[in-house]
């Protein structure tokens, strides 16, 4: 299944909810917002959330900044 | 006599709040927080790195419950973003349960050159991040208007830049300060005001305090001297040096000398006399 996360296409298998594919880039354990099509998807919500074709899914964190 | 600054319902007493960006590495970024003295930080929200990201985060570095995490909207250039970004770095601090859940440093920006604030944009951003609940410091120009507007608009604390972002600039407007820091703070002396970009040195720390000012926010000047830890030191006692000179109250300027010494006694021939 083609979605595209964080700006790049990629073809995914084996990741049918949200907290499925946080896991798969490894960072179930880590703190990390999640949008899909643009709306947030608060981390209790990642379990029953399922991904569809062509979903466009931002991963993101904290990083330093001023 | 305890002298602490009160942003919304965080009380804190170092007034210095520092950024963690542009740092060779983050052990001197942890080691200069820590000379800084400060208890609130900035950080900025970003994409995951998906691959190769066998390296450490930021957040590994740093002490959640030593500090307070304000986390910015810094590279939004209209309020939809900001909006987004605010609510993605709330989501992640509500996962990390830190006090800076509730807050945003908003910054809506014009153009990438100047990185001065677009006043519009800024205005909206922050009326609608107030309305769903966040505690808003805003980031916005030396422009006494424009602050007065934000305020109205519901900011916890109006931050104006002392000059723009990374310059090393230190205040260039001094007397626009003093008036953001009068019309804000003339029914409300406990209104927050932070001065926040263009620091280059620690006299420049100094002004804004000695200015009125709460507080104080940069990131380069300490991220960028040649030896950043003792620039953030230098930078924690300038801050301290810069409040307690306000509060002291500073002798008024004279054209001519008024002597130290007594005139009376004087053994000397003084000339005129």
């Amino acid at each position: 299944m083609k979605i595209v996360v964080n700006g790049e296409e990629i073809d995914i298998a084996g990741c049918p909810t949200l907290a499925d594919l946080v896991e798969h880039f490894g960072l179930g354990d880590r703190a990390v917002a999640v949008e899909v099509n643009r709306e947030l998807i608060p981390r209790e919500r990642h379990a029953e959330t399922r991904i569809r074709k062509g979903d466009r899914i931002e991963l993101v964190t904290l990083v330093g900044g001023g | 006599m305890s002298d602490t600054l009160k942003i919304g319902s965080l009380e804190i007493t170092s007034r210095l709040i520092v950024g963690t960006g542009k740092y060779a590495n983050y052990d001197l970024m942890q080691s200069s927080l820590d000379a800084s003295g400060a208890q609130v930080i900035t950080v900025a929200v970003r994409r995951e790195r998906l691959v190769d990201d066998k390296g450490r985060s930021l957040l590994d570095f740093i002490d959640l419950d030593r500090y307070t995490i304000l986390p910015n909207t810094a590279g939004c250039f209209d309020a939809g973003d900001a909006i987004r970004v605010a609510r993605l770095g709330r989501e992640i601090l509500s996962q990390m349960n830190n006090p800076g859940k509730e807050w945003v440093k908003l910054e809506v920006l014009g153009d990438k050159q100047t990185l001065l604030p677009d006043p519009a944009g800024t205005l909206e951003a922050c009326r609608e991040l107030v309305k769903d609940g966040f505690k808003v410091l805003c980031y916005t120009s030396d422009d006494p208007i424009a602050a007065v507007r934000l305020k109205a608009a519901g900011a916890t604390s109006v931050m104006p830049a002392g000059s723009p972002i990374g310059s090393g600039r230190g205040i260039a407007n001094p007397a626009a300060i003093r008036i953001i820091l009068e019309r804000l703070k003339d029914a409300d002396t406990t209104y927050p005001v932070i001065v926040d970009a263009g620091v280059g040195t620690a006299s420049d720390v100094t002004i804004a305090m000695e200015l009125g000012s709460d507080g104080v926010l940069l990131n380069t000047g300490i991220a960028h001297a040649r030896d950043p830890v003792t620039m953030a030191s230098a930078m924690n006692h300038a801050c301290v040096a810069g409040r307690a000179a306000y509060l002291a109250g500073r002798i008024p300027k004279r054209l001519y000398a008024t002597a130290s010494s007594p005139w009376e006694g004087v053994i000397s021939y003084i000339p005129g006399e």
